[in-house]
């Protein structure tokens, strides 16, 4: 596979694609990641890949780098078919990603880190360190880059320049074909400046760069083409001196929000939720909202945006550095998540398997984990209370378990997530902040959750529900809050929350400054 | 409290299967198994003075391991114990030589054990710094305190009151048994039925879910290591009154052997999982086969070999165990 990669460097972008994927299939337990996907890059192009989370991007790249093997659909680097088994398959290929969690060594040189696996070796099999510096400064100085050292210990760099020590070990490697994983994410705006002097020096190299971003603007400023995917299936491909960011938008979030959701219209009450100008570093910058009994207040923004740390300092998790919390209109302190429980506050965390549950224990203890004051007597757990209710929680929201006494690391995703807002709902809150509630779950236990929601909302809980999809958002919510960069950007009450002007709002396009206006 | 029964309330068609199944169920047969099979071979292995003699010597390392479980079911670890009960020890010893009233002699230690595995939780649980590096830190200093401090004497001289292994319960149950078994027991009640004892499994299983439960963590690892403490000190009596003469050195590898006991005893060494029942019995277990080895003639350097085994065989099939779990999800 290693002859895979010689191609001719002044190739005109318009012959052979580089990087050919085709109607490429993949599935997971319950999920169709992909469906027929097709896509390709052309030697010196940038190709950005646009989508909502969930989309699809993440499955891709990943197939295209061998981490993922596809169930069908083939790929072809230049002109030859492949079947990547492995990671090392595809690097061999020439591809290699740059993920937004660098894979760096952060006590090793730069020169090391370049060279790891890969280090020039004197007879006898040593590393040779000499021919690894001056390796490491003629890559540099091909590139123009000025203030790295090969010796320099990466975990002292700043991001940017650890960023392009990943990029030079791709280099390095002679990677003809390079993923970028929302490169710019962790960036000063300096930094973002010299990748992407970067990016259009390995383009004139012939280089073909995939690119995945959620900011508009740069794939403008960047990318040749843009392909969107949407449900893991491929929107379209478009010249991005043909398109606008509004095309975009709509190619990337336009989908019917049909009686999907069985969002019931319920008198709204009294505020529940007060918060003002809640500041907690670094994303939180001052914000400012209300929720009130009956009501579903959506959260939207892009991961990243600060909508999990604004529920977890509202929760306490990560208490507020200053503003207000009222409750009912009280002030109060939320200085811990057990203040928070006391004060009938519930936080259904993003991540059932790490925040969410104690997988070595078992349904019941699970259930009763956040109201243990309710089922104990003088500290001492009445095992009968805490039967009752754990079957009261089983019941009301139809978990499927073996027992009670079933480890919940067994169950499913959608019985998990049952579980975890069970375990609240125990205690009787008067808001319930969701994280995420249908992440990663199947259909059925979705819409059963989406039941509940309107079922507790009917009853006058307040519920503030963040969600990535964007469906999810629109179909549940009376009102739709969008955040960015750690601030409100947007309000829209239910009926001018089209998926147009909520994802403008998101990615901060021109047509954001509408609904701040709502 | 209507279902203060240790076997599973609700537990379904399996529960049997699983009862006898448990890590406890399979330590008691191999207790009994041992017996047996060594009994046959040598029927002076069966002699109740040697069955208690292998109980009463080890009852302080049962006692040990009931603290070191909570500690490991808590996701941390000590390895200072050992040198805690012998420094606990040579407290007690000296302030029975020096003619202290015998409660103070036996409280002493406590408070002491209390004291020092606070201290230690309270490093491990505020400034976030490895169990495993603190407790290292502190095995080197009492060490090398203890042997500073005695100049390596043996304390001899003891009063006859200072003897905890010579008072029988109904003139058969010896003192250190009784406080062994009650000491399982109560906490074993109390890992299972007390809120408290819920935090620890919910903090080893899983601490950010715990913390956003509103259990505390910190908190929880502080208690667990403060009773840790209370249990060392128990454990340093037990050891201490059992000899005519304090050493000022303990049993090398002591803190090893308490390790061992919990983890052949079904403690997860990646916390969350594990009853203190288990860690008796393992105890026993252990003190069983370095006994048996006499009997059938084997050298007891091998006790080393054999402990060494059972770690790796517990623990191989705790991960296999946990595997198929996260399988079946």
């Amino acid at each position: 596979m290693s002859e895979a990669r010689n191609v001719a460097v002044d190739e005109p972008a318009h012959l052979a694609p580089l990087l050919a994927v085709e109607r490429i299939e993949r599935s997971f337990p319950g999920v169709r990641a992909l469906s027929g996907v097709s896509f390709e890059v052309a030697p010196g192009e940038v190709h950005a890949l646009l989508g909502e989370n969930g989309a699809g991007k993440s499955t891709l790249i990943k197939i295209i780098s061998g981490v993922y093997q596809p169930d069908a659909g083939t790929i072809h680097v230049d002109g030859r078919p492949l079947r990547f088994e492995s990671p090392d398959d595809a690097r061999r290929a020439g591809i290699a990603t740059i993920y937004q969690e660098l894979l760096l060594f952060r006590d090793l040189s730069v020169a090391e880190n370049i060279f790891m696996g890969h280090a020039p070796r004197s007879r006898g099999g040593w590393l040779d360190w000499t021919a690894m510096a001056a390796k490491t400064e003629a890559l540099l100085a091909s590139l123009e880059i000025t203030d790295l050292r090969p010796g320099q210990i990466v975990g002292s760099l700043s991001v940017g320049n650890r960023q392009r020590v990943e990029i030079l070990r791709a280099l390095s490697q002679d990677a003809q074909l390079l993923i970028m994983d929302e490169p710019t994410a962790a960036l000063t705006e300096y930094d973002v400046t010299r990748l992407f002097d970067l990016v259009r020096r390995l383009k004139s190299r012939g280089v073909g760069i995939i690119y995945i971003s959620h900011r508009m603007d740069e794939i403008f400023q960047l990318a040749d083409r843009v392909t969107v995917l949407r449900d893991g299936a491929h929107v379209g491909t478009r010249k991005v001196a043909e398109t606008s960011s509004g095309e975009l938008v709509q190619m990337m979030v336009g989908r019917r929000i049909e009686s999907l959701f069985p969002k019931v219209e319920v008198p709204i009450g009294k505020p529940v939720l007060e918060v003002r100008d809640l500041v907690r570093r670094p994303l939180t910058k001052g914000v400012s909202l209300t929720v009130r009994a009956g009501e579903i207040v959506g959260l939207a923004g892009l991961v990243g945006s600060g909508r999990s740390e604004l529920a977890q300092t509202i929760f306490g998790a990560t208490p507020a550095e200053s503003g207000q919390i009222l409750l009912s209109g009280k002030q109060v302190a939320v200085r811990s998540p057990g203040a928070a429980r006391a004060l009938g506050i519930a936080y259904v965390p993003e991540d059932r398997a790490t925040q969410g549950l104690v997988r070595p224990m078992t349904v019941r203890e699970n259930f009763s984990l956040a109201s243990l004051a309710k089922v104990a007597r003088f500290g001492f757990i009445d095992s009968a209370a805490e039967t009752r209710l754990a079957e009261a929680g089983v019941n009301r929201f139809r978990v499927r378990a073996g027992s009670l006494d079933q480890v919940v690391g067994r169950l499913s995703g959608g019985n998990q997530q049952k579980i975890v807002l069970g375990k609240w709902l125990a205690n009787q809150p008067k808001l319930l902040i969701l994280d995420e509630p249908t992440r990663g779950i199947d259909v059925g236990a979705k819409a059963e959750i989406h039941r509940l929601m309107c079922e507790l909302a009917a009853q006058g809980l307040a519920i503030l529900m963040i969600s990535s999809e964007l469906p999810e958002v629109l179909g549940m919510s009376d009102r739709v809050l969008v955040m960015r960069e750690g601030r409100l950007v947007a309000e829209f009450a239910r009926a001018d929350a089209t998926p147009e002007a909520v994802g403008a709002a998101m990615m901060g396009s021109q047509a954001a400054d509408a609904g701040r206006a709502a | 409290m209507s279902t203060l029964a240790i076997s599973p309330g609700r537990a379904g068609e399996g529960g049997a299967i699983r009862l006898f199944a448990s890590q406890e169920a399979l330590l008691a047969f191999a207790i009994i198994g041992i017996a047996i099979v060594v009994g046959l071979y040598n029927p002076r292995f069966l002699a109740t003075r040697n069955l208690t003699d292998i109980v009463l010597g080890n009852a302080y390392i049962a006692v040990a391991a009931i603290g070191m479980s909570m500690v490991i079911v808590s996701g941390n670890i000590d390895i200072s114990v050992g040198s805690l009960i012998g420094v606990l020890a040579t407290i007690s010893g000296s302030l029975a030589v020096a003619g202290l009233p015998m409660v103070l002699v036996w409280l002493t230690p406590l408070v002491v054990g209390v004291v020092v595995m606070t201290l230690q939780g309270a490093v491990v649980a505020y400034l976030g710094i490895p169990s495993i590096v603190v407790t290292l830190g502190m095995l080197s200093i009492l060490k090398g305190g203890l042997i500073s401090v005695t100049g390596g004497r043996w304390i001899s001289d003891l009063p006859q009151a200072f003897h905890l292994a010579d008072i029988e319960l109904f003139g058969i149950l010896p003192m250190p048994v009784l406080i062994m078994i009650t000491a399982t027991i109560l906490a074993a009640l109390w890992m299972r039925y007390s809120a408290s004892g819920r935090a620890i499994y919910a903090t080893g299983g899983n601490s950010e879910a715990a913390r956003l439960c509103g259990v505390s963590p910190r908190r929880t690892v502080m208690m667990v290591f403060a009773l840790h403490g209370l249990f060392a000190g128990v454990a340093a009596l037990l050891f201490a009154t059992q000899l005519k003469v304090i050493q000022s050195t303990v049993p090398p590898n002591l803190e090893l052997t308490v390790i061992t006991a919990a983890v052949v005893g079904g403690v997860s060494i990646l916390g969350g999982v594990g009853t203190v029942v288990g860690s008796t019995l393992a105890a026993i277990l252990i003190a069983e086969i370095a006994s048996a080895l006499v009997f059938i003639n084997v050298s007891p350097y091998w006790i080393h070999a054999v402990q060494g085994g059972l770690i790796l065989v517990t623990v191989v099939a705790d991960i296999l165990r946990r595997r198929r779990r996260q399988a079946g999800g």
